[in-house]
């Protein structure tokens, strides 16, 4: 195993929750003592910093939530003066008021740290040419990648999104190896590159797809990688956190979270109680070292499940598994629970359905109703309409069975459905309009 | 022998709405190929168009090119007596031979009109209906 930072990847597991509790408490003990936003939150929820003597004592500490960050829009939690800042970054604000993220260089070099572990879990180094296809400005993705890329030694190839004809072409030219981008944008690539005569599995040298931004499904990796003849790897994070933060290793067995730069809990989304690993719950995530913009139990809304065993890899950290929904992103049908990431996961298993679908939520009456489009697939036509009426009929039974509502299935010519170059957006709610 | 009159007809998937049969019908002018017939099959939100023209293969091309999904069917066409029981003769035919009829759909000829069928034993309901003295469209003679 190659590891970027051998002596931290591979730390034993009581000297790392030893270390984790040393950052707990430095952290809380600083922010309870410079920290107005901190200070008042412990003093409400009845905590001083004495209070935390063990790692677990974490839970006593009350969550922050993305509505903190917007309250105090653009500045007010965070806890460096403004000439300490080294760089800012604000979200998209596509749910709601934009949310801004200062960083000190030493919140700059952890983050780097990140994903210099990671990219190297991911095989990657010095020889390897990484396109990075996510956008670069006020995202954190694309210049998040960048440092991490350029801090392995490999040769950075910061595209961005979009152009992407232009892209295929300097894929080819620079001989490309690895790419950052969505697993949507990876998808739409590997279709223009088609239209456009050119393999990627053939006539690139690209072998790894370093994917995340979006949640996805371990069926679409196994599309991705049988169709463009690469290994697909899911990277985790979001602004607040820095930005893409955390990825798999080439065991794909979860996301490793480097355990002296973030302390991970899952929780119930609904009483808040910590789960034990193995239980899918919300992600809470508390970042030990940062300096400019401070999260303490930070409530992401992204639901997952921790592993906590080592990894097979060797690396002690604690793993997360790919992100399955978001408590927001959850529809409810009818009284029923429903993540696209369900659909998503049940469509990939059926072969004849292309890879984009849709999904429409109505209401009839009372009563809700689910729709679900998706593209005819290559091979799956037969000019009789019995064998579509089958095709169109399994993919109902399958979702029917897999969400335990009524699905209704509507069959489309391919092509048709909207393509996404950054996050997708499958699901159109009528009920809300 | 029998070969000769298995006609390739091209199939189109389309969904059920507004401007979709204009689309192939557009994209098949464009390409100067000609339609002598077709036939729509209906279902729960889509459709197949079915259609026998000179160029198959272009057609497939142009269609597949513009995204949409296409397949070749093999098709018998039989000219059917312009008169009382022109039908049931054919019909009458196949159904003795325990041939069965997956759909059909008949156009007007220059000389005759013709029943075109999918059955699914192409090459035998051929060599049954030539037997009893049918008259068929060679595949050569659509074009």
């Amino acid at each position: 195993m190659v590891t970027w930072n051998p002596r931290m990847e591979e730390i034993p597991r009581d000297e790392l929750q030893r270390l984790q509790f040393r950052l707990l408490k430095t952290q809380i003990y600083r922010l309870y003592s410079f920290s107005e936003f901190y200070r008042t939150r412990m003093k409400e929820a009845g905590v001083h910093p004495d209070d935390i003597r063990s790692l677990e004592d974490v839970r006593k500490l009350p969550f922050m939530y993305k509505r903190d960050l917007r309250d105090n829009y653009p500045d007010r939690i965070f806890s460096a003066s403004r000439d300490e800042l080294v760089r800012y970054h604000v979200s998209s604000g596509t749910t709601g008021k934009p949310t801004v993220v200062g960083y000190t260089q030493h919140d700059i070099e952890n983050w780097t740290e990140s994903l210099a572990r990671g990219f190297t879990s991911c095989g990657l180094g010095r020889g390897d040419v990484i396109q990075i296809s996510y956008g670069y400005g006020l995202f954190t993705g694309g210049l998040g990648a960048h440092y991490g890329a350029e801090r392995i030694g490999a040769t950075v190839l910061p595209t961005s999104v979009g152009n992407t004809e232009r892209q295929i072409e300097l894929m080819q030219d620079l001989h490309v190896t690895a790419i950052a981008c969505t697993p949507s944008y990876l998808l739409h690539m590997g279709e223009v590159a088609e239209k456009m005569g050119i393999s990627i599995r053939n006539d690139t040298d690209l072998k790894v797809g370093v994917l995340g931004a979006e949640p996805w499904s371990e069926q679409m990796r196994t599309k991705i990688e049988e169709w463009l003849g690469i290994k697909a790897y899911d990277i985790y994070g979001t602004s607040e956190l820095s930005g893409p933060m955390f990825t798999e290793c080439t065991e794909q067995q979860g996301i490793h979270v480097w355990g002296d730069l973030a302390l991970v809990e899952i929780i119930d989304p609904e009483t808040g109680e910590t789960l034990e690993p193995g239980n899918a719950g919300e992600l809470v995530i508390t970042i030990l070292q940062k300096e400019a913009l401070p999260m303490v139990r930070y409530r992401i809304g992204d639901i997952t499940v921790l592993d906590d065993e080592t990894c097979a890899c060797g690396r002690t950290h604690p793993r997360i598994r790919r992100i399955s929904g978001r408590v927001d992103d959850m529809l409810i049908i009818r009284g029923i629970n429903v993540f696209p990431s369900q659909i998503e996961h049940a469509l990939m298993e059926i072969p004849n359905i292309g890879r984009h679908f849709q999904i429409v939520v109505d209401k009839k009456g009372a009563l809700d109703t689910l729709l679900v489009r998706v593209e005819l697939g290559e091979g799956a036509f037969s000019d009789k309409i019995t064998d579509l009426m089958v095709l169109k009929k399994t993919v109902e039974n399958r979702l029917r069975s897999s969400l335990n509502v009524a699905v209704g299935v509507e069959l489309v010519e391919p092509g048709t459905l909207p393509r996404f170059e950054g996050k997708a957006k499958r699901v159109i709610d009528r009920r809300s309009m | 022998m029998e070969k000769s009159y298995i006609i390739k007809q091209i199939s189109v998937f389309s969904e059920n709405r507004p401007g979709r049969l204009a689309a192939i019908a557009d994209a098949l002018k464009e390409a100067g190929i000609n339609i002598f017939a077709f036939s729509i099959a209906e279902a729960d939100g889509f459709g197949v168009v079915r259609a026998l023209v000179d160029r198959p293969d272009d057609a497939h091309k142009k269609l597949t090119d513009l995204g949409f999904r296409v397949s070749f069917t093999e098709v018998i066409g039989v000219k059917m007596r312009d008169e009382p029981g022109g039908l049931s003769e054919i019909a009458g035919v196949l159904g003795d031979a325990a041939i069965n009829i997956e759909y059909a759909y008949a156009y007007s000829g220059k000389d005759a009109a013709v029943l075109i069928l999918r059955v699914d034993q192409a090459e035998d309901a051929v060599r049954r209906l030539l037997e009893r003295g049918s008259d068929l469209l060679k595949a050569s003679q659509c074009r």
